[in-house]
């Protein structure tokens, strides 16, 4: 072991959540550490791009804007399967956090008084913005939404953000480190006490231990291999040191997010901010297709649905044949070069630079890929994890859980600022009640685990399966059997292959045993975890017959309310060849399951009564491992508030 | 999509090696030969030669999307970001070295991070205000004119390539360069920033500053994301000079 690090708080990872994390909890006087696998604005947040929905209503289509709609619009866009507390936790918390980082530096796009010139399904409207709002935060239109709610800086609204909270990071003179990855949590199956980390420049040991352990690493895109919008570093690291503790599960990790827009085949990010600002969805004929389906939301339907719309004229032969592959078209040509240039830049430089294409002349190629994890490790409002004192999660990583089975887009960004915020005084305060009594053994024991797993991997002698290799399996067993379609065939047969990869990874070599960081070991460390989240991805899916969000079987398509309305716990047990599931209710109902107003899909109604259903939440999470909140469960509800803004809701 | 592809052509890569942990072997060039694909871009190359030809191979990646900055390197001695290189816009020997004037973390990999995070602790990269943060208050308001022109300041993402490539920051290690200056300048227009002129005199009037700059420009040049730098350049010496030619008290207030 190289080093040895204390402090009250250990944020680990370095994006916005983390970031917001580490700014709360030094703002309460805690001493705080961050940790990541990249300096902090290098982190996968800066790559979102179109926009952080919180609702301040400040232009003329955000009229009547609150956070009941809001509340509405998330909870629709989840299919029933978020937490309705926290969505409406998170709907009351989005403006504040907003105007937090308006007056952090964002420079957030403003409304600007007069004639305004916008495209609104398809059509080309001018609207006057009044005096009274000029200056004020703008909203552009994003999916799934009732109002234009977005707030946005350009099409970098994510590198905007990470970077304002990120120097305030540095003013409040947090400790960072980068390149470091946390390899394994140091706990006693009930309280964590920090992490043994690896250092990427010298491949070194260092132990972390902390009052507090917030995980906040992001999302586990990769292991859908190549097939993802997702950064390299975004491989699960998190997601995997909660469940190799064998006792805090992983929520909901079958519920995963394919954006209609990645570039194609490059799968680049293309914001959905572009949808908003009017452009269209074409197939191979130029046909709006997605327009006609839709016609209430066109293009701007939840991203399941228009993800599933895209991949159903794809397999009708309606798309656009290229020697990559199928894929349709982005058009965003009428929206005019100077507003693509200033409102859009990002998407127009991907478009030069990756490409070749200019969005002004050309149409974009697009389709769907693997883009959000909804799932994540499991915490209660406080972001205090299931089964584990001490440790919490926040953002992408965790399953808090709001997005339910489909995130709205905007919501994540808003997401990572608001639990954030939560998460951080939460983790302050329970450092603040704690201390540091941690036996130097426990310590050791992990510390040898992870050195004696390196050794392994370095001594293993022989020409065995190469990691990559397992890894591009990997990726094209989830993409193809655990997609946007998924049937039960397909899913046994994800399951069986991936139980092979498992086997294979125990005979794969390291080609290279070079001393200091060593990028194939770097990998080797994360990839069994990488297969055993995919595992636990699959048989969530398999087990789950139902369609619900972006969890789509095309052999039980319907949403059922009756068995399905409830949240998926994988847990991993030390030593076992397979993960246990098992399910606990999403959250207190507050509004009736009901129809998302879009996607067209039939459910089959709950049989319990919503007082019987909510009277047996609380019990059951308990039973399910969720730790005592600061405050009791439902007191945040505002019962049947959201009346206030779509009374038909109750219908 | 163009479609720019002509007949494969065999890519003839020199990289740099030097790997810190083994400090007995020399830094050397390595070359590695890997047959050209359609749109392969530098970050599709350096992945296929480390995980099919030198699993050792250091390098840094992360969104390859040209949004992160991790991927500065000196390609065929210019300073640039690797995700967004297409080998097609390269001749046939392209030679790859690690980013000049950032501590060498292994082969193609240098420490920006904690440089960056140096620059920004050295010109208060935040915005300075003596208030508190309001919850109950709306929004302060912003002309959306001012709101573009912050953002295009705030588009760095401090890659290095203009450090790397500047005569100055080559031989000066605290020279703040022309991130550093851009950085100073997108708080400086900020009205949310309350600093008075002679503080921001002191942060950029110095020989670490914007009057350490001798004029090459090359960050104009080399900047990824067409920052305009010699913009900020020019707005800068007016700035410092209006602030030296106007008398002005020294005050407590300001740091």
């Amino acid at each position: 072991m190289d080093q040895f690090y204390t402090s009250d708080v250990l944020v680990v990872g370095g994006g916005l959540a983390g970031e917001r994390c580490a700014v709360e909890a030094a703002a309460a006087g805690q001493n705080v550490t961050v940790l990541s696998l990249v300096p902090p604005r290098r982190s996968h947040s800066c790559a979102a791009q179109g926009g952080m929905q919180a609702s301040l209503g400040n232009c003329v289509k955000a009229e009547g804007d609150n956070s009941h709609w809001h509340f509405l619009d998330t909870v629709r866009g989840s299919d029933w399967g978020a937490d309705q507390e926290v969505a409406r936790i998170f709907a009351e918390d989005a403006p504040v956090a907003v105007r937090e980082l308006a007056f952090w530096g964002v420079p957030w796009t403003r409304v600007r008084p007069g004639k305004n010139s916008y495209f609104i399904k398809g059509k080309r409207v001018d609207i006057d913005e009044p005096a009274a709002k000029a200056g004020l935060i703008m909203h552009r239109d994003f999916g799934g939404t009732a109002k234009w709610r977005a707030c946005y800086a350009s099409a970098g609204t994510g590198h905007a953000v990470l970077y304002a909270v990120d120097s305030e990071v540095v003013r409040l003179g947090i400790d960072v480190y980068d390149r470091m990855e946390a390899l394994a949590l140091v706990h006693d199956g009930d309280r964590c006490w920090g992490v043994v980390a690896r250092c990427l420049r010298t491949g070194g040991l260092t132990v972390f231990l902390a009052k507090a352990t917030v995980i906040a690493t992001g999302g586990y895109g990769r292991i859908y291999g190549k097939y993802t919008t997702n950064a390299t570093i975004n491989e699960g690291t998190g997601a995997m040191l909660a469940m190799n503790t064998g006792q805090v599960p992983l929520g909901n990790m079958e519920a995963i997010q394919f954006h209609p827009t990645g570039l194609w085949p490059s799968g680049i990010l293309v914001t959905e901010g572009c949808r908003g600002d009017g452009g269209f969805l074409l197939d191979r004929d130029n046909h709006r297709f997605v327009a006609e389906l839709e016609p209430e939301k066109q293009e701007l339907a939840s991203r399941d649905v228009v993800s599933r719309h895209m991949m159903q004229r794809i397999r009708d032969g309606k798309g656009v044949d290229s020697k990559f592959g199928p894929h349709v078209w982005l058009d965003l040509r009428h929206l005019g070069e100077k507003h693509l240039k200033t409102k859009l830049r990002e998407v127009w430089e991907i478009c030069r630079d990756f490409v070749g294409i200019d969005p002004a002349k050309e149409m974009i190629p697009v389709r769907p890929t693997q883009h959000y994890s909804m799932g994540g490790v499991r915490v209660n409002k406080d972001g205090h994890a299931y089964n584990m004192h001490g440790l919490f999660a926040a953002g992408e990583a965790a399953c808090w859980d709001m997005h339910g089975f489909n995130r709205l887009g905007g919501n994540s960004l808003a997401e990572t600022i608001v639990a954030g915020r939560i998460v951080g005084e939460q983790a302050a305060a329970y450092a603040a009640r704690q201390s540091l009594d941690v036996g130097t053994g426990l310590v050791e024991s992990f510390v040898k685990d992870q050195s004696d797993r390196i050794a392994m991997w370095i001594g293993r002698q022989g020409s065995g399966p190469s990691i990559y290799g397992i890894r591009d399996a990997l990726g094209e067993i989830m993409m193809n059997k655990v997609g946007i379609f998924r049937t039960g065939n397909e899913l046994e047969q994800a399951v069986d292959e991936l139980k092979g990869l498992l086997l294979k990874i125990k005979s794969a070599t390291l080609r290279s045993k070079a001393p200091g960081m060593n990028p194939e070991l770097t990998f080797a460390l994360r990839l069994e975890s990488m297969l055993k989240l995919g595992l636990i991805t699959a048989m969530g899916a398999l087990a789950r017959t139902e369609s619900r969000g972006a969890h789509y079987r095309s052999d039980c398509p319907q949403r059922d309310d009756s068995r399905w309305l409830n949240r998926t716990l994988a847990r991993w047990p030390d030593g076992a060849d397979l993960p246990t599931l098992s399910y606990e209710p999403v959250g207190m109902l507050d509004l009736p399951p009901g129809e998302r107003g879009y996607g067209g899909a039939t459910r089959i109604s709950m049989e319990q009564s919503l007082e019987e259903y909510n009277q047996g939440v609380e019990k059951a999470q308990r039973e399910a491992g969720r730790l005592d909140t600061s405050e009791p469960m439902g007191s945040r509800i505002q019962w049947g508030a959201w009346q206030q803004a779509d009374p038909a809701a109750s219908a | 999509m163009a479609d720019t592809q002509t007949k494969a052509r065999t890519l003839k890569f020199d990289i740099f090696r030097y790997n810190p942990a083994e400090p007995d072997k020399a830094p050397q060039m390595q070359r590695f030969e890997l047959e050209e694909a359609p749109y392969m871009s530098l970050y599709i190359a350096l992945n296929e030669l480390r995980e099919q030809q030198d699993p050792s191979l250091q390098f840094d990646f992360s969104c390859r999307s040209a949004v992160c900055g991790s991927c500065g390197m000196m390609v065929n001695g210019r300073p640039t970001l690797a995700c967004q290189t297409l080998t097609a816009d390269l001749p046939e020997n392209i030679a790859l070295h690690p980013l000049p004037t950032f501590e060498l973390i292994g082969d193609l990999s240098v420490d920006t991070g904690r440089w960056f995070r140096r620059m920004v602790e050295q010109v208060h990269g935040w915005i300075e205000r003596q208030e508190e943060f309001d919850p109950t208050a709306e929004e302060a308001r912003m002309d959306d004119a001012t709101a573009e022109a912050i953002y295009e300041r705030d588009r760095c993402i401090e890659c290095g390539c203009c450090v790397a490539g500047c005569g100055v920051a080559n031989v000066r290690p605290d020279f703040l360069g022309a991130a550093g200056l851009n950085r100073i300048a997108r708080f400086m227009m900020d009205p949310r920033d309350k600093r008075s002129k002679p503080a921001w005199f002191e942060v950029v009037s110095d020989a670490d500053g914007v009057f350490g700059c001798i004029g090459l420009m090359a960050c104009d040049d080399l900047c990824p994301k067409d920052l305009p730098l010699l913009d900020v350049y020019g707005y800068l010496r007016r700035k410092a000079l209006a602030s030296a030619l106007t008398p002005h008290k020294k005050t407590s207030s300001n740091r």
